[in-house]
């Protein structure tokens, strides 16, 4: 219950980072919030022999407004995401589903880019950078890229990272207009990890139909998993119950794939995900109505 | 011999400089560097919220950082909280009298997560309480008295 023994480094600055991080590639882990390593490094599950610890890396922790797009650090904690009034007003889901994550505690230490490059599919930050259309801008030592979300979780506690590269921003585009948004999970207990949750957007055209369809789900497969068939159900459509219905049940019986665990069975968190579907699709529906 | 780091951390306005090696815990340091053994140790691995301190003000999990991070940095524990054994803290003292613990072991960290908690929502609701103490396990109550004692709290603080 103690970590093993690590080199330590605590940079001041990204490029300093970058440097140690490709001086010891493969050797050493990211420090960030620490809410999911930390963890893992006391049941000694994980013992990097290096660590580089960003938290002093002031240049990485900030949430602003950059034109018609959200530009927030890799270090930027959770809990300053909650409460930040260009969250509230550009990005309704994100400022939502904060709330969700862990126990204020957590949130406190916890950074929206650890979690994101930590990639646990139980998480709510990887799953609303999908339904966001978020860039994420890596770098190392010889320079930079942007990876889109959809192309950056590639699996169960994987992403598009290189092993010398580290996540530095998140762009986040504002919110359409005519977009309503929702985030349900059902947990055991509030803070607990989610046995089953979804990020929902609607985008209406002027007429009120349904320009465009989000829907992303936790913990139901190896990462994010967006259910692209019932996206299309809804898209195109003036959507009622009986459209909800179908796009509900398509994305929980046949897109979703989750494996259940010591809380809940398989089939328990298809049904979840069909029930909270359609609330959420009925919440992001009405949403829109009200933003026209 | 593994590496070692000069830090200087400022625990309840004390100063307080120890050479630390990197893997030391933030609540091992608390507890065994500068024997303020208030803070307790559960699960170490963020669940049970025992060793919950607030660090720069904000509650945290002392388990889940490393002494060496906290450099230069501010931290409040339990013993920050009462001016003296005859002057307790209003939530202390709520939990005395509301009987909001039996072993105790959980209350050091349930009093620092309450801390921020009242002062951000001074007249909370009791499912807003319930929601705050998610956070932090304890096997002896059930709960319902701490509740008390944190709606007591309340008032006292008012």
């Amino acid at each position: 219950m103690k970590p093993a023994p690590f080199e330590y480094h605590a940079p001041d600055s990204i490029d300093q980072a970058v440097e140690l991080f490709s001086q010891y590639s493969g050797e050493a882990k990211i420090l960030a919030g620490g809410q999911s390593l930390v963890p893992a490094m006391n049941f000694r599950v994980v013992q990097p022999s290096v660590l580089i610890d960003l938290n002093r890396v002031g240049e990485l922790s900030y949430i602003r407004e950059d034109g018609n797009v959200l530009r927030i650090g890799s270090m930027a904690r959770e809990r300053h995401l909650e409460f930040d009034l260009s969250i509230v007003k550009r990005i309704p889901l994100l400022n939502e589903a904060v709330p969700f994550i862990a126990h204020p505690q957590i949130r406190n230490r916890g950074t929206i880019g650890g979690s994101i490059v930590n990639a646990d599919p139980a998480a709510e930050l990887p799953v609303l950078m999908l339904a966001l259309n978020a860039g994420l801008k890596a770098r190392n030592s010889s320079g930079e890229r942007w990876i889109d979300a959809k192309d950056f979780f590639v699996g169960m506690f994987t992403t598009a990272l290189e092993p010398d590269e580290i996540l530095v921003e998140i762009e986040l585009p504002f919110s359409l207009n005519h977009t309503g948004w929702s985030f349900m999970e059902v947990a055991p207990r509030a803070g607990d990890y989610a046995l089953m949750g979804v990020a929902v957007l609607v985008t209406l055209d002027e007429a009120g139909k349904c320009k465009a369809a989000k829907l992303i789900y936790l913990n139901a497969g190896e990462g994010p998993v967006e259910a692209k068939e019932a996206e299309k159900l809804l898209e195109g459509e003036t959507l009622n119950d009986e459209l909800i219905e179908s796009a509900a049940g398509k994305a929980s019986q046949e897109e979703i794939n989750p494996f259940g665990n010591i809380h809940t069975s398989a089939e328990f968190q298809r049904h979840v995900a069909n029930v909270l579907t359609k609330k959420a699709l009925k919440q992001a529906l009405q949403r829109a109505g009200e933003m026209s | 011999m593994s590496q070692t780091f000069p830090i200087m951390v400022t625990v309840n306005e004390k100063d307080y400089r120890r050479e630390v090696e990197p893997r030391m815990l933030l609540s091992d340091f608390l507890r065994h560097e500068i024997g303020l053994t208030g803070t307790h140790v559960g699960c170490e691995h963020g669940v049970c919220g025992a060793c919950t301190i607030l660090f720069d003000g904000e509650s945290a999990r002392s388990c889940l950082m490393f002494a060496v991070q906290a450099d230069g940095h501010n931290i409040t524990t339990v013993e920050g909280l009462a001016k003296d054994r005859d002057n307790l803290h209003p939530l202390q003292q709520a939990f005395w009298e509301a009987h909001g613990l039996q072993c105790g072991y959980c209350t050091p960290g349930i009093l620092m997560t309450l801390i921020p908690f009242l002062k951000q929502n001074p007249d909370p609701t009791e499912e807003e309480i319930r929601h705050a103490l998610s956070g932090n396990l304890c096997r002896c109550t059930g709960y319902q008295h701490i509740v008390d004692a944190v709606k007591l709290a309340a008032e006292k603080m008012k």
